[in-house]
């Protein structure tokens, strides 16, 4: 775990995000590094406002650091516009939110066709690739489902083949299991984890709860947008995380 | 992302909410049918106009007294000094020694009067006329016989009467020759009448009552005297052919400049106007009215274009979230734009087509209740329906931006 491979899937220098709220201005990241190597598994804790959804969404190429670097797969992302932000979304990164974010009008086929939309795949094989990611997930049955015909964990199961869809080097999930009861929460973690074994895709979870977090291989702590600790799960690290 | 799977997703969203896109359509299908109705009555109306100098009389020539302004109707006059035209101007138009390429030469003297029989009254056109009229002025008899040399002579009082004094003061199976009429309360005997002609240029051709020129001169009116002859209101030309009617023209103008002594300087004091001239004139006046037509329905257009853009204004607010969705999955800002600016579009274009059987539905409808001539051309169709897609695509483009240039992170969190 300690070797470091010439070059880390996420390799962020020194992320500084600033807000201008008013007249203040709000450091939401003071200085953040982060090195992420491929297929690591790695959950964020923080509590509310300790800047953890702000690199979510940096890493996550929703947004730019105000000043830092940020290489993702070797790629420069700091200083990318908005298009070429969507591009690498498209295709390197999968999205899961806590609310889900499915269509609410698409079947859960087509929401997890939408990516391929934007990334050009003809038809005919956006449908082989949908249908591929929803057994995945075990949700094949339901691909005609509408998102409010299934259960919570159903629909953040067809989030997750819809972020796998595009065969993306990372999966981002903000708070997977907050809006889930612990049955499918553990349901969505096996399947994390699966995807994480078997098809070596990286995936940063961001949470506040310990039993999610433990899933992880290694659970990194923000507080106040600093990096305040950051250490592989062991038996030992849960147990004082536990306190 | 490729325009078809646009259209799609477009359809699939308007889907969503029918009636709130139907209603949207609404202004579309009635702007679209107003122009397509509207123009549809200008057309017929030019065509009418068209048709009416057809039916005129051939290869004519008209000399009026007074100059037309070019490009403006034929009714409106300069009033510099102008000299009325007269008979003798008539005979020596008609004398082929002066003017070649002429068959014939018919003077009117014309006013407004009433005719009246019994107990029934009508205002008509009495037109004072030689016998050669009947030819030059294409008048075709139902009943009797034209004016002819010997009631000009004598200056008889006899009328030939048009389609609709006939039938107006006459009962069906009446027999109106013979009987005796009043105009402007002289007996006048009835010797012929008229064909139905239609509306024309001059007014309507049926509401006429035609007189022996020398009567209605000194009879019935009081023709001024100009040059010690009497005057006409206006002399009708045929010439041979199409192709003689410019050197007819020069020659007349020569020979009515000397008569009138008009001193080389000056501008001619009458007007020689040909048939195509005259269908040019009123073409453009009706191709104006045309237009006016055409724009007063573009305005109801571009408002049918303001609640479209207030629709999906709303429906890019109520979307907020989906587009935050589509853009966290690499939506770029043009396939956001694409697609509402095509929901926009399409909005515009299925209401538009709707719009060009609705109109042309009024059309029908217009001809068919109010018996106004109307056409629907293929151009005022494609006009319509080109209008109705810019139209969309103008009052798409705003909240299309909006959508495209929506934060993404703000986007997801909206609720």
């Amino acid at each position: 775990m300690e070797e470091q491979p010439a070059q880390a899937l996420i390799d962020a220098r020194d992320l500084v995000k600033i807000y201008q709220m008013g007249s203040v201005q709000v450091c939401a990241l003071c200085g953040v590094s982060l090195q992420v190597q491929r297929g690591e598994m790695l959950a964020i804790m923080g509590a509310s406002g300790s800047g953890k959804s702000t690199l979510l969404n940096i890493l996550g190429c929703l947004d730019t650091p105000t000043r830092g670097r940020y290489y993702l797969d070797g790629i420069s992302v700091a200083e990318m516009n908005d298009d070429q932000l969507a591009y690498v979304r498209g295709r390197k990164i999968g999205f899961v939110f806590q609310n889900f974010n499915l269509l609410p009008r698409a079947t859960a086929l087509e929401n997890v066709e939408l990516p391929l939309i934007y990334s050009g795949v003809a038809p005919h094989k956006r449908r082989e690739l949908a249908l591929a990611a929803l057994e995945a997930v075990g949700l094949a049955d339901r691909m005609r489902h509408r998102p409010n015909e299934l259960s919570g964990g159903q629909q953040q199961r067809v989030a997750i083949a819809r972020a796998i869809v595009n065969q993306p080097a990372i999966i981002l999930a903000d708070e997977p299991t907050g809006n889930l009861d612990s049955r499918s929460g553990e349901e969505i973690m096996a399947i994390f984890q699966r995807l994480n074994a078997e098809r070596g895709i990286t995936i940063i979870l961001v949470t506040h709860e310990h039993d999610i977090a433990r899933h992880a291989q290694r659970i990194v702590r923000i507080a106040d947008g600093r990096i305040v600790d950051d250490r592989p799960v062991t038996s030992l690290a849960y147990a004082t995380a536990a306190t | 992302m490729p325009l078809l799977e646009s259209i799609r997703i477009a359809l699939n969203a308007l889907a969503v909410n029918k009636l709130r896109a139907a209603l949207t359509m609404l202004g579309i299908i009635i702007g679209v049918g107003a122009v397509i109705a509207l123009l549809s009555v200008g057309y017929g109306f030019e065509e009418y106009i068209a048709q009416q100098f057809s039916g005129l009389g051939s290869n004519l020539l008209f000399v009026f007294p007074g100059q037309l302004e070019p490009g403006s109707s034929p009714i409106r006059r300069t009033g510099q000094r102008v000299q009325p035209l007269t008979l003798g101007d008539a005979e020596a138009i008609a004398d082929p020694f002066q003017v070649s390429g002429v068959v014939a030469v018919a003077a009117e003297y014309s006013r407004n009067g009433t005719i009246v029989r019994g107990s029934r009254e009508l205002s008509t056109y009495i037109i004072g006329a030689p016998p050669q009229y009947q030819s030059v002025r294409n008048f075709n008899l139902t009943l009797g016989e034209f004016i002819n040399q010997e009631h000009v002579n004598a200056r008889s009082r006899v009328a030939v009467l048009g389609a609709q004094p006939a039938e107006r003061l006459f009962d069906e199976g009446e027999y109106p020759i013979g009987q005796t009429v009043k105009l402007n309360d002289i007996p006048f005997r009835v010797i012929g009448v008229l064909e139905e002609k239609g509306g024309g240029p001059f007014g309507n051709q049926d509401n006429i009552v035609i007189i022996p020129i020398s009567t209605a001169q000194t009879r019935l009116f009081r023709a001024p005297v100009v040059r010690g002859e009497l005057a006409v209101s206006l002399i009708f030309i045929q010439t041979v052919s199409q192709d003689v009617m410019d050197v007819v023209a020069d020659q007349v103008t020569e020979i009515l400049r000397e008569r009138h002594r008009i001193s080389f300087r000056d501008d001619d004091d009458f007007s020689i106007i040909s048939q195509s001239d005259l269908i040019k004139v009123f073409g453009d006046f009706t191709a104006v009215f045309t237009i006016v037509l055409g724009a007063i329905a573009g305005i109801s257009l571009v408002v049918g274009g303001i609640g479209i853009m207030n629709i999906m204004l709303v429906s890019v607010t109520e979307r907020t979230r989906e587009i935050g969705i589509r853009k966290a999955v690499g939506a770029r800002r043009r396939d956001i734009l694409l697609q509402f600016l095509v929901e926009a579009v399409v909005l515009a274009l299925i209401g538009g087509a709707q719009g060009v059987v609705f109109g042309y539905a009024c059309s029908v409808l217009v001809t068919q209740l109010a018996g106004i001539n109307t056409i629907v051309r293929l151009e005022a169709i494609l006009l319509a329906t080109i209008f109705s897609a810019a139209v969309g695509l103008f009052f798409g483009i705003y909240p299309a931006t909006r959508a495209a240039s929506l934060n993404p992170i703000d986007a997801l969190r909206y609720e």
